[in-house]
C-alpha cells in the first residue's frame, strides 16, 4: 500500500468521501473550543486590552498562509516529476485557501496594528512580504484561469510555482534588507520562548491546530470540487465526439 | 544564435518594432512625476532613486509580452522549437535582445533624466551602474513571464500581475544601492546582491521559460 | 536515412485523435497524408516533428534531420526575402541560401521586403526555408496553400529534386503534386470517439 495509490482520482473520491465529515467535526470542535477559551477565557493583556485576543485568529492565519503554499509547491512539484492529475488539482484548490488565509492575516494584522502601532499600514517586512505572497496567489490563480487546456495550465503553473518560491524567498530577504520592522522576533515559536505566558499560548495552539484542520477540510473540498469539474469537462468532451 | 540576435535587433528598428517605446514612456514618468509631487527640489531629490528605478522596471514592463508572442503568432517560434539551437539558447538570446533594447538605452538615459529629479551629485555613478547591473534581470524574468503567458490571446495584463512580485527584489536592490550611493553610503551589499540576483536569473530562468514554452506550443 | 513510425497515438487538447498509425519511409520516398479535415492530420505532423508528445507508441529518425513547416510560414514582414531566408540558414548552420531562391523562383525578388509579397510568394519563401534547413525529412502541412498552378508545379519539382537527392517527405495535402508517391488515408485510424486520455477516464 502505498500513498501514490490516493493519486488516483477514483481512490481519492472514495477516501475522501469518508475523511470529510470526519475532519468537518474536528475542525469545527477545534476552532470553537480555540477562538471562545480565546476571546473569552483568557485574561486582558497589561499593556494592550482586549486587542490582543485578535491573535487567535492573525497567527493561524498567517501561518497558513505560508504553509498553503508551501503546500502547492509540494503538490506543484509531485506533478511536476511523476505527473499525478490529483496532485496538480489539490494544488489548484489550495490557492483560492491561500490567498483568503493571507487576507485575513493582512486585514486582522491591520485591526490590530491600529491600537498597537497607531497605523493600519506601515511597510513593515513581514506586512510587505504578505503583500507580496498576495500578489504572488493572484498571478498563480489568474493564470489557472487563463489557460484552457488542464494539462498545460497544470505544468505552467507548477513552474510558476517553483520560480515564484524562489522569489518569495528572496523577497523576503531583500525586504528585511530594506527595512528592518515593528514585528517582535518569533514570539510563539513551538519550544515556546517565554514571550507569550502559557495563558495565551494554550488556546493559541489549538486555534493553530483548527486552522490546520479547517485547511485540510477546505483543500479536500475543493480538490473535490475540481475533480468533479474535470469529470464535467471529460463528460462534454466525449459527448461532443460521439 | 548571434544570427537570432542580430535578426530580433535589426526587427525591433524597423519599422513597427517597438523600439524606443520602453524609453519614451521611462521619460513620461519621469516627467511627470514632479507635476504630481510638487517642484520642491528637496522631495525630489529625495525620491529620484526610487522613481528612475520604478520608471525603468515599469518601461521595461511595457514591451515584454513582445519578447516571444510576435514569433509565436507568426509561427516562428514553432520553427524555432525544431531548430538545432537549443530553446533555452534561443530565451537566452531572445531576453538579451530585448534588454539591448530597453535596458540598455534606458541606462543610458537615466542620467539625464536624473538631472531633471535633482538627484545628488554622488548618485549619478550608482545609478548607472546599478541599471546596468539589474536591467538584465528584469529582461530575463520579463522573458519568464512572456513564457508562460505567450499562448494566450490577451496575455499582457496577466503578464504584469505574474511578472510584478518577481521583480520586488531587483528593484529593492536596485533603488537601494542608489539611494544609499547619493547619501554617500557603501554601497557594496545591495550592488553585489543586484549582480547576483542578474548571475542567478540569467543562469536559471532560461531553463524554466524555455520548458513553459514547450507546454505552449505543444 | 529512414522514419519509422510505429503504433502511435496522439491528441490534440488533450483529447486523442488518431491512434495505432504506422508506416515506414525511406530515401527517396514520399507519404501523402489524406483525410478529411480534422482527421489529425496537423496534430500527426506536429507530433512527427517533436512539437509535442506523442500520447503512445514510437517515432524513430535519425537525429535532428526533420525540417517541418506548418501552415504559418513564420515569415518577418519588415526583413526582406533574403534576410528572412539566410536568417534560417544561419539558425540551422548552412549558408547558401541561392539553390533556395533559385528553386522557388525568389532570386528577382531577394531584395523586396516580405510584406510586400503576395500570399504565393510568401508561401513560396517559406517552402524555400526548407532547402536551407539542409534537413533530409519534410513534414509538410498543405504547402500548395494560396500557390497558383505553376507554382504548385515549381514546388513539386522541389520535392521531387529533394527525394531525388536522398531527402523523404511527410506531406499533408488534397492535390496531387505530380510526383508518385505512397499515400495512407487517416480515416481508419481515428481514435474511438469513447476513449479519452487516462487521467479523464479516470473519472468515468
Amino acid at each position: 500500500m502505498s500513498l501514490w495509490e490516493y493519486a488516483n482520482p477514483q481512490k481519492f473520491m472514495r477516501t475522501s468521501q469518508m475523511v470529510l465529515p470526519v475532519l468537518t467535526v474536528l475542525t469545527v470542535l477545534c476552532l470553537t473550543a480555540g477562538l471562545l477559551w480565546g476571546f473569552f477565557l483568557t485574561p486582558e493583556a497589561v499593556n494592550f486590552g482586549s486587542t490582543v485576543k485578535i491573535i487567535y485568529i492573525h497567527v493561524p492565519a498567517a501561518l497558513m498562509a505560508i504553509n498553503a503554499w508551501l503546500m502547492m509547491l509540494v503538490t506543484s512539484l509531485i506533478w511536476l516529476v511523476r505527473r499525478h492529475h490529483v496532485s496538480a488539482l489539490a494544488a489548484r484548490a489550495a490557492a483560492p485557501v491561500g490567498l483568503t488565509m493571507t487576507l485575513i492575516a493582512l486585514i486582522t494584522g491591520a485591526i490590530w496594528g491600529q491600537p498597537m502601532w497607531g497605523t493600519y499600514w506601515a511597510w513593515d517586512p513581514r506586512l510587505t512580504s504578505f503583500l507580496i505572497l498576495f500578489l504572488f496567489y493572484l498571478g498563480y490563480i489568474a493564470l489557472w484561469e487563463a489557460i484552457e487546456n488542464p494539462d498545460a495550465a497544470a505544468d505552467l503553473t507548477s513552474v510558476l510555482c517553483l520560480v515564484g518560491s524562489v522569489f518569495a524567498l528572496l523577497s523576503r530577504y531583500a525586504v528585511n534588507f530594506w527595512n528592518q520592522g515593528l514585528h517582535q522576533g518569533a514570539s510563539l515559536s513551538l519550544d515556546k520562548e517565554e514571550n507569550v505566558a502559557d495563558v495565551f499560548y494554550l488556546p493559541l495552539l489549538v486555534c493553530i491546530a483548527g486552522f490546520v484542520l479547517l485547511f485540510i477540510t477546505l483543500v479536500l473540498l475543493r480538490t473535490r470540487t475540481e475533480v468533479r469539474a474535470r469529470r464535467v469537462r471529460a463528460l462534454i468532451t466525449r459527448e461532443r465526439m460521439a | 544564435m548571434i544570427a537570432l540576435l542580430k535578426r530580433d535587433l535589426s526587427l525591433s528598428i524597423r519599422a513597427g518594432g517597438g523600439f524606443g517605446l520602453g524609453l519614451a514612456f521611462f521619460l513620461i514618468v519621469t516627467i511627470l512625476v514632479p507635476f504630481g509631487v510638487g517642484p520642491q527640489s528637496d522631495t525630489l531629490r529625495l525620491i529620484a532613486p526610487g522613481i528612475l528605478w520604478v520608471g525603468a522596471l515599469l518601461a521595461c514592463l511595457l514591451s515584454l509580452d513582445r519578447i516571444f508572442a510576435l514569433d509565436y503568432e507568426d509561427g516562428s517560434l514553432d520553427l524555432l522549437a525544431t531548430a538545432p539551437i537549443p530553446l533555452e539558447a534561443v530565451v537566452a538570446m531572445k531576453a538579451l535582445a530585448h534588454w539591448v533594447t530597453t535596458g540598455l538605452p534606458l541606462t543610458l538615459a537615466a542620467p539625464v533624466l536624473a538631472v531633471l529629479l535633482n538627484l545628488q551629485g554622488a548618485g549619478f555613478g550608482w545609478l548607472v551602474l546599478s541599471l546596468l547591473l539589474g536591467t538584465p534581470a528584469l529582461s530575463m524574468i520579463g522573458a519568464f513571464g512572456a513564457a508562460l503567458t505567450v499562448g494566450l490571446k490577451r496575455g499582457g495584463l496577466l503578464l504584469s500581475l505574474l511578472v510584478l512580485p518577481l521583480y520586488v527584489p531587483t528593484l529593492i536592490f536596485g533603488a537601494e544601492s542608489v539611494r544609499r550611493g547619493a547619501q554617500g553610503m557603501a554601497t557594496t551589499t545591495p550592488l553585489l546582491l543586484l549582480a547576483g540576483l542578474t548571475l542567478a536569473s540569467v543562469a536559471l530562468l532560461p531553463f524554466a521559460a524555455a520548458a513553459a514554452i514547450r507546454v505552449n506550443l505543444r | 536515412m529512414e522514419l519509422v513510425v510505429n503504433n502511435l497515438s496522439c491528441a490534440r487538447g488533450g483529447v486523442p485523435v488518431l491512434e495505432r498509425v504506422g508506416f515506414r519511409l525511406t530515401a527517396g520516398q514520399a507519404l501523402m497524408l489524406r483525410g478529411p479535415n480534422g482527421i489529425g492530420k496537423t496534430t500527426l505532423l506536429r507530433t512527427l516533428a517533436g512539437l509535442q508528445p506523442a500520447l503512445e507508441g514510437q517515432i524513430s529518425s535519425p537525429p535532428e534531420s526533420i525540417a517541418y513547416a506548418a501552415h504559418a510560414d513564420g515569415l518577418k514582414a519588415t526583413l526582406s526575402v533574403a534576410e528572412n531566408l539566410l536568417f534560417w540558414a544561419r539558425i540551422f548552420d548552412t549558408n547558401d541560401i541561392t539553390p533556395a531562391l533559385e528553386g522557388f523562383d525568389l532570386v528577382d525578388l531577394a531584395g523586396r521586403q516580405a510584406q510586400n509579397l503576395s500570399a504565393g510568394q510568401k508561401r513560396r519563401l517559406g517552402l524555400a526555408r526548407l532547402l536551407v534547413t539542409g534537413r533530409p525529412i519534410w513534414m509538410l502541412d498543405e504547402p500548395t496553400v494560396s500557390l497558383d498552378t505553376a507554382s504548385v508545379a515549381l514546388f513539386g519539382r522541389a520535392v521531387a529534386a529533394h527525394l531525388k537527392t536522398g531527402g523523404a517527405a511527410v506531406i499533408a495535402t488534397h492535390i496531387d503534386l505530380g510526383f508518385s508517391a505512397q499515400s495512407l488515408d487517416l480515416t481508419p485510424f481515428r481514435a474511438a470517439p469513447q476513449k479519452l486520455n487516462d487521467f479523464d477516464e479516470a473519472f468515468l
